[in-house]
């Protein structure tokens, strides 16, 4: 019951978001000093068939020559039916297909990076909380990492791993002769092509984590409940084991915010390796100009961070009883 | 939390070892033009060279001295993080501040707003709004960075305001028959003034990094030299495939240790007014 | 069972020491409880916590804490720690506060009395937690699901379920209303009366309080005693100065005075970063005299009592 109402309510949130979200994704072209939509508009009629285009699509979203308000729900009537215009770059496929294929190489990405770094980073900064020498020896490590540009971490994993030791392939999701397959031989090709990009996007992420970690244990040893479990006598171990466990919520409530970052950091990361998710067509769009793509892979990737940020919420509410009772027993 | 004496905060080892960074970079964003004969799009005569003592940080593909374009670069850079980090704290600050000050609807308001635009991303809200701008400048990237990086900024002055407004001092001053603005001015901002710098450190490295990113797409200042767009140039032209590290390494290098030293301060600052975080 | 010998503990801070403690001596006997009053600042509870849990920025200057012949100033952290809540316990001043947010009660008791106690402990909070007038099911409740009342009573339990010689009982009744007060003072009473425990010190600014179930009273001012003696005898003939003060400021005993400042007294309390010469008191005493302000004034015997104070030294 007080559960259903918490995801209610995180629903209701999200939807908002979104809502607004795809409102400036739609006001942005039309608000810009100058003359962004004949700008992209100049862009379509030097293709084949424009006036067809001009007419299946723009009528609908675009309709220049309607009052705004008409364009606005127009542009909701495309939205909902799941069309996101023709892009330009890869003529005349539809924006959504293309974005639909990129995605699931964005997922297998930084899912797992977001994970992997949580677990390592929270880890290690409950290792350099404990012992004041690891503190001393980690933490400027930390800071170092989590202040490098996703990218230029990329562009050193690249250049020491398939330059200098050419251990790992420099780019693309497979090689150029593979077919998409589930044999051993195209996995392991996948799986090298993947790791590069997975572990620049991890080693930033892990320096905030154990950042966060750590101070958010130093701050539990210190507090209320710690001080009385101390002066009870127990072990140092026992103390520890709450702090952490105390320490852990907040970090589930910064993966929320992480995800966002994590996905700006993933576009850049992309790019170096040339792996071909919407990082990579976000710059293909970008160099193009292609503006229902770039705008349709932002109204994804929108998606993609309130959805995850959904599962964070559910998660949370699992784990911390605070959520559970705030919401059933108020009353 | 009071004003923070500075010489409390230089007792601290990390503010030092941060500061000292800092000004190295600054010393180099300041002097380094002169220190080179060549600017940052001077063809040289040498293509692709490695670092030697004509060139420190070698050429790239087009003949331009690396290092002359990292000093100009950085210039750039820094600017973008100077203007972006004010921009953006001052608006999260005056959000943060009337949130938690007014209270009521107002504040729902405004923190619906600042929450929704928190989950937003921001780097690819930049992308979209960059990518309609077809002359871009230090000043325009820095606005739009500064238009959008303010929300957690927002939340944590909110926060903040919430417990000083809650303190002794405030009521005292309501009693004596300050209006809400006066209040504000004269008892709540000067109590918030170590944090806003704190914040204002973290914003000012975010910029830089949002810009960075930003560069690094393509969609950087169309009519200057900064950190990123050199980043974005050594990329596209296979810089690392080709084994011309230096041209691609050493900005951001630059950038991670500039950031590393912006934290350093933060941190430092924030164990003075933490000591619980001291250890 | 407990004797605390000239114990000095200063804070140590950026600026110097500040004296929280300074030179403290007393008794606590067997089925005792000794009630401590002082105004905050006076250094009660850095006295009890220093007992309980000696750590910085606490320091220890001189004196000595014996606990059943053991100075306890000169052992293990180890060995100390097997001490506390067996030996000596506490029920801290955040007793609302002192359970972690995200276990539930069977669990934080199960983990604090994991190896050290014999039995069913969980029968055993069960059986306590009645005592205080608790239903059983608070074990399957997380902290944040009780009152901050019940909380408290919780602690309470949790901090007597290994029987402990010695409680410590912090400022208890400060955050709670008049009713409940006397009641957390009836169940101290009735943890002692029934062996529980068997000793306790009840520290509170609150003298009424302490008096309605303290055997002894010890007062307190700026770290140091100034009158300790059967709680009958300070609360009905007071006979430091000081003393006089705090118990005019209460209007009528029995009665919550805690909002109400010290009428008698002008003056502030003394800085103990650089306290005053002599008795610490005689800047704010009525009837303070030359050597009152040269020299500290020695312990004299009255009775049953001890009073630091020039007036009562016989010369």
């Amino acid at each position: 019951m007080g559960f259903n109402s918490y995801l209610a309510k995180k629903v209701v949130v999200y939807t908002i978001t979104f809502i607004v979200a795809a409102t400036l994704n739609w006001g942005i072209p039309r608000l810009m000093p100058g003359d962004p939509i004949g700008v992209l508009l100049s862009r379509f009629s030097t293709l084949p068939q424009s006036t067809e285009v001009m007419y299946s699509y723009f009528m609908q979203a675009f309709g220049l020559d309607k009052p705004l308000h008409e364009q606005y729900i127009n542009f909701w009537r495309a939205l909902l039916s799941g069309d996101l215009g023709v892009s330009i770059y890869l003529y005349p496929r539809k924006v959504e297909d293309i974005l639909l294929d990129a995605l699931p190489y964005d997922l297998v990405l930084i899912v797992p990076a977001v994970i992997v770094s949580w677990i390592i980073g929270n880890w290690l900064g409950a290792l350099a909380s404990v012992s004041r020498r690891l503190d001393a020896l980690l933490m400027p490590v930390f800071y170092f990492l989590t202040s490098s540009p996703y990218f230029w971490m990329a562009i050193v994993l690249a250049w020491l791993l398939t330059v200098v030791f050419p251990i790992f392939p420099p780019s693309g999701a497979y090689s150029p002769g593979l077919e998409p397959s589930l044999s051993l031989a195209f996995i392991e090709d996948f799986l090298m092509h993947w790791t590069l990009p997975f572990l620049s996007l991890v080693l930033v992420m892990l320096g905030g984590w154990a950042i966060g970690m750590r101070n958010l244990i130093i701050y539990e040893i210190e507090s209320n409940y710690s001080r009385y479990m101390e002066a009870l006598g127990a072990p140092r171990g026992l103390i520890l084991r709450y702090a952490f466990r105390n320490a852990m919520l907040p970090q589930i409530t910064g993966l929320a915010l992480q995800i966002g970052l994590a996905v700006a950091g993933a576009i850049t990361t992309e790019i170096v390796f040339s792996y071909p998710g919407l990082g990579y067509l976000m710059l293909q769009a970008i160099q193009n100009q292609d503006y229902f793509l770039m705008q349709g892979a932002f109204l994804v990737i929108v998606i993609m961070v309130l959805v995850s940020n959904f599962i964070v919420d559910i998660v949370y509410a699992l784990v911390d009883p605070r959520i559970r009772y705030t919401y059933t027993g108020e009353t | 939390m009071n004003r923070m004496p500075a010489k409390l905060a230089l007792a601290n080892p990390k503010v030092r070892i941060g500061i000292m960074v800092l000004v190295i970079i600054v010393a180099i964003a300041a002097v380094g033009p002169y220190t080179t004969g060549y600017g940052p799009l001077d063809y040289t005569g040498d293509i692709g060279a490695p670092p030697s003592r004509e060139h420190p940080l070698g050429t790239n593909t087009f003949g331009y001295d690396v290092y002359a374009q990292v000093v100009y670069g950085l210039r750039g850079s820094l600017a973008i993080g100077l203007l972006g980090g004010v921009i953006a704290t001052l608006i999260g600050v005056a959000v943060g501040l009337a949130s938690g000050y007014l209270g009521g609807l107002a504040d729902e308001m405004l923190m619906m707003i600042t929450n929704i635009f928190l989950v937003i991303p921001t780097l690819a809200l930049l992308i979209i709004i960059a990518a309609y701008i077809e002359q871009r400048g230090i000043g325009v990237e820095s606005l739009i960075i500064g238009l959008t990086a303010w929300p957690w900024t927002a939340r944590a002055v909110r926060a903040n305001t919430l417990s000083l407004r809650s303190r002794e001092f405030v009521y005292v001053a309501k009693l004596s028959g300050l209006g809400g603005a006066r209040i504000l001015v004269s008892e709540i901002m000067p109590n918030m003034l170590s944090y806003i710098i704190m914040v204002f450190i973290l914003q000012f490295g975010g910029a830089i990094l949002y810009a960075v990113g930003l560069d690094f797409l393509g969609l950087g200042p169309t009519d200057s030299i900064s950190l990123g767009v050199i980043l974005q140039q050594a990329v596209l032209w296979n810089a690392i495939q080709l084994g011309m590290w230096w041209w691609a390494i050493p900005p951001g290098l630059l950038i991670a240790v500039l950031l590393t030293a912006l934290y350093l301060v933060n941190t430092g600052l924030d164990e003075v007014l933490n000591p619980r975080l001291r250890r | 069972m407990l004797r605390v010998e000239d114990l000095r503990v200063y804070y140590k801070t950026l600026s110097g020491y500040v004296r929280a403690v300074d030179g403290v001596t007393f008794t606590l006997s067997k089925g005792e409880i000794l009630g401590i009053a002082g105004e905050s600042g006076s250094g009660k509870s850095t006295l009890v916590n220093y007992i309980i849990l000696p750590k910085p920025p606490m320091v220890r200057i001189a004196g000595s804490i014996v606990y059943r012949g053991i100075d306890l100033t000169s052992i293990t952290p180890g060995e100390l720690s097997k001490i506390r809540y067996t030996g000596i316990s506490i029920v801290p001043q955040y007793a609302m506060d002192a359970l972690s947010p995200t276990k539930r009660i069977r669990a934080i008791i199960r983990d604090l009395t994991r190896g050290r106690a014999e039995g069913d402990i969980e029968e055993k909070a069960r059986e306590r937690l009645r005592m205080v007038g608790l239903p059983g099911d608070v074990l399957d409740r997380y902290p944040i699901e009780l009152s901050g009342g019940m909380r408290q009573r919780v602690v309470l339990v949790i901090s007597t379920l290994l029987d402990p010689d010695v409680l410590i009982a912090d400022e208890v009744t400060s955050a709670l209303d008049v009713t409940m007060q006397r009641a957390v003072l009836e169940m101290l009473a009735s943890f002692r009366d029934t062996g529980i425990v068997r000793s306790i010190i009840l520290v509170s600014h609150d003298i009424a309080a302490l008096y309605q179930v303290a055997d002894r009273i010890m007062i307190m001012y700026a770290g140091k005693i100034s009158e300790i003696g059967p709680a009958e005898e300070v609360i009905g003939d007071p006979l430091h100065p000081y003393t006089r003060a705090l118990i005019d400021s209460v209007p009528r005993l029995g009665v919550r005075y805690k909002t109400r400042r010290l009428t008698g007294l002008k003056g502030e309390p003394p800085r103990l970063a650089s306290p005053p010469t002599g008795c610490r008191f005689h800047p704010r005493c009525s009837v303070a005299e030359e050597r009152c302000r040269a020299r500290e004034p020695p312990p004299a015997r009255v009775g049953k009592r001890t009073v630091y104070c020039w007036l009562y030294t016989g010369g």
